[in-house]
């Protein structure tokens, strides 16, 4: 057997896992590992400028590829750098694992210089962490955290390894198969609750599936189409659900929730039937419970059963594989179609349009959902996008239709601002070939906008869209409805962003008029080169349809009518 | 209302953090809980009693499922159990009420372990009414310090089959 010193082991046991591609940053207690990483050519490492990045990195890479993301810090303030990142890919269920140098096993509880309990801090955060202060133990605590960041419902691990584990030699052994005495082996779906469900299918007239990232996840899409179709029942998606189901397809109703299409949730209060797909009943989709889908009964096919009533009583719960089981219940249902249901939907369909900003007269002004309508014509829908979170992020939901899994890759559960364009960096790494683009507010971008060193370091072909309207727009929105237009501290004064990217090499372009909006991201996509545009529009502009935190779902605060719906073109 | 869960768990470091991590983090309203050794070297037992009325049990089981380190859980609430607490309660006693204590205690089958000259610790294991039976009656006394080790929990006679999970998560009304 082949004696490797712990570092060695780390990188050998990161190639046998797949991994080719590391974000991180070097520092004392993970120096030897660095050292190491020199004779493994075969993994890239990719020098972030803060570790926060490294986190988001990992996460875009995993979120756009499906496999697992990792990133690499030292300990310490590299550790706590970690932290928001970690806890992103935790809320949203992302495949990472982070390694983390620790101080000397023998300084352990010292206080020793950069020494902070980052399994203690993670604790909550982590699907899993450990702490490796004994070499023997490496290959098994690297391998187990593989697979549990892949398994079951994914998330993030950490493993935490002391200066001197990754310095000490021991007999490398690969562990060939894996042994968590604890890890749930999922059973096999029950023919007795497929039929269940069957036959709740077959009786309800007003049935609607309810579609979240459980469906990217699981590889579900094809199935699911499959079932709506066949079943004639409509799809509503979660925001992380978005791209699970084609955005142009007929039965397909768009987003649900807090800024969600207004048909689509008064579709979910008005229907018999909800079918939640993996999803989770999160506050921002369900408004207040005590009045969420009283008509309905509900089934829940979700991996996590903690999921699983929850916020929301169901009266059949099937925990397993979401894939799994849509294509065991294929076979059981028999054509129908709903033509009632769907036509009360399109009623609300047209109401909408007779709202919708796109009919707003833009004058000299530039709106945002106009920005982010055109980046999605000029990209002919086919982009990689990278939101942040706020304003721009509800409009990317509404106004970039997606048609396919892992093209639309943001912060849903934590919304951390600053995901954006680190998270970019990490999808462009997994899909080089892929146009990736980050649409941002200028608020969060400044979070983490140092990652453009990283992005030019690398020479990534991304574009990036800041969505600019001196406000910290979302947090406006909600002082403007809820708050009496206080702006406390939302007004923000931000530097010249063409100026900034081109002291980083890019091209920069500003936009202040619509017209200009689709010439200058044509222009950019076809110089090969990285690029940002700074979008200058109105300031006071707020994302509707709103149902205000904790209000009903049908309840919403609704954009004013623009034309009459006999007007709008269908 | 309160429910008894029993958790097998691997015996690592960090293990009992997990949990009390996660019942502090989701608000689980903790009773009790105890933690020790098993038949099976390297897997260590818990038992823990948990006010529902803000959760149902089934979450609080179903999320102690997710952590790695524990192997099992079982809510025994519903099923026939043994259930033991035990105490050592040091009461106030002059030489002379020491035949009285005494007499008192055995009814509970308590004994006395450790006299003084003014107290005696008196030790009796039970299930958690019978314990919480006499202390109210040595209350009175003067009860100077008391220690419960909270309670630990076995399925009687043979194991009955476990609930499934997904029929425990329906019908939960919030």
């Amino acid at each position: 057997m082949k004696k490797m010193t712990g570092a060695q082991i780390l990188w050998e046991c990161l190639v046998r896992e797949g991994v080719t591609t590391v974000f991180g940053y070097p520092g004392g207690t993970i120096l030897p590992a660095y050292d190491a990483l020199l004779d493994f050519p075969s993994i890239h490492h990719v020098l972030v400028r803060h570790e926060q990045g490294a986190a988001h990195m990992a996460d875009g890479y995993a979120r756009v590829s499906g496999k697992v993301g990792v990133a690499v810090a030292t300990s310490g303030p590299g550790a706590t750098n970690l932290v928001t990142g970690i806890a992103t890919a935790m809320m949203d269920s992302v495949p990472t694992v982070f390694i983390t140098g620790q101080v000397g096993s023998k300084l352990l509880g010292s206080d020793a210089f950069q020494e902070a309990d980052i399994t203690g801090i993670t604790v909550p955060i982590t699907k899993h962490n450990s702490l490796v202060t004994d070499v023997k133990d490496l290959a098994r605590t690297l391998r187990e955290a593989f697979c549990i960041a892949r398994s079951g419902r994914p998330g993030p691990v950490l493993v935490d390894i002391c200066k001197d584990v990754q310095q000490a030699k021991t007999d490398f052994e690969w562990p060939e198969t894996v042994f968590l005495p604890g890890r749930k082996v999922l059973p096999p779906v029950k023919l007795e609750k497929l039929k269940a469900v069957a036959e709740l299918i077959a009786e309800a007239e007003r049935p609607l599936i309810l579609a979240g990232h459980g469906v990217i996840e699981s590889g579900a899409s094809a199935a699911l189409m499959a079932l709506a179709e066949r079943t004639g029942t409509p799809v509503t998606l979660t925001l992380l659900g978005l791209g699970g189901f084609p955005r142009s397809h007929p039965l397909c109703l768009g987003m649900m929730g807090m800024h969600g299409e207004a048909f689509a949730n008064k579709a979910i209060q008005e229907a018999d039937l909800l079918l939640a797909f993996g999803m989770r009943f999160d506050d921002r989709v369900t408004g207040n419970l005590k009045t969420y889908a009283p008509k309905s009964k509900k089934v829940h096919v979700e991996i996590d059963g903690s999921e699983v009533g929850k916020n929301v009583a169901v009266d059949v719960a099937i925990i397993n594989d979401l894939r799994t089981v849509l294509e065991a219940l294929l076979p059981l249902v028999s054509d129908k179609k709903h033509e009632a249901w769907l036509e009360e939907i399109g009623h609300g369909q047209g109401e909408t349009r007779s709202r919708d900003i796109q009919h707003e007269p833009h004058e000299d002004r530039l709106l945002a959902p106009h920005v982010i309508n055109d980046i999605w014509r000029a990209t002919s829908g086919g982009a990689v996008v990278v939101s942040d979170v706020g304003q721009h992020q509800m409009f990317e939901a509404q106004y970039y239709p997606h048609e396919k899994p892992r093209t639309l890759l943001t912060s849903g559960g934590l919304g951390t601002m600053g995901f954006a364009l680190p998270a970019a960096i990490g999808a462009k790494m997994a899909r080089p070939d892929a146009e990736v683009w980050v649409i941002a507010g200028d608020g969060g971008f400044q979070m983490t906008q140092a990652e453009l060193s990283t992005l030019m370091q690398e020479k990534l072909d991304i574009k990036i869209a800041v969505i600019n309207n001196g406000f910290l727009g979302m947090v406006r929105q909600w002082q403007e409805f809820f708050y009496d237009k206080r702006y406390a501290a939302t007004p923000i004064l931000s530097p010249d962003f063409t100026m900034i990217a081109a002291a980083h090499g890019m091209d920069a372009h500003r936009v202040t008029k619509r017209e200009e909006v689709i010439p200058t991201v044509q222009k950019v996509r076809g110089s090969g080169r990285p690029a940002l545009i700074d979008f200058r529009v109105v300031a006071e502009e707020s994302v509707y349809p709103m149902v205000p935190a904790g209000a009903d779902l049908h309840e919403m605060i609704r954009r004013p009518k623009r034309r009459h719906p006999s007007e709008v073109p269908a | 209302m309160r429910h008894t869960l029993v958790a097998r768990v691997q015996d690592q470091p960090g293990v009992l953090h997990r949990i009390i991590s996660l019942f502090r983090r989701r608000a689980f309203n903790v009773d009790s809980l105890t933690v020790g050794g098993s038949e099976e070297p390297g897997i260590s037992r818990m038992t823990i009693v948990v006010e529902t009325d803000r959760v149902p049990a089934y979450l609080v089981e179903a999320n102690l499922r997710k952590l790695v380190p524990v192997i099992e859980v079982r809510d025994v609430t519903h099923i026939s159990t043994v259930s033991r607490d035990l105490a050592l309660i040091r009461v106030k006693c002059g030489a002379t009420e020491r035949s009285e204590i005494n007499d008192l205690i055995s009814i509970f089958r308590g004994k006395i372990v450790d006299v003084a000259a003014d107290s005696v610790i008196v030790e009796v294991t039970g299930d958690v009414k019978k314990v919480d039976g006499l202390v109210d009656l040595l209350r009175p006394r003067g009860v100077l310090e008391m220690v419960r080790t909270g309670k630990v929990a076995m399925v009687r006679g043979a194991e009955a089959p476990d609930d499934s999970e997904e029929e425990l998560a329906v019908g939960w009304r919030h």
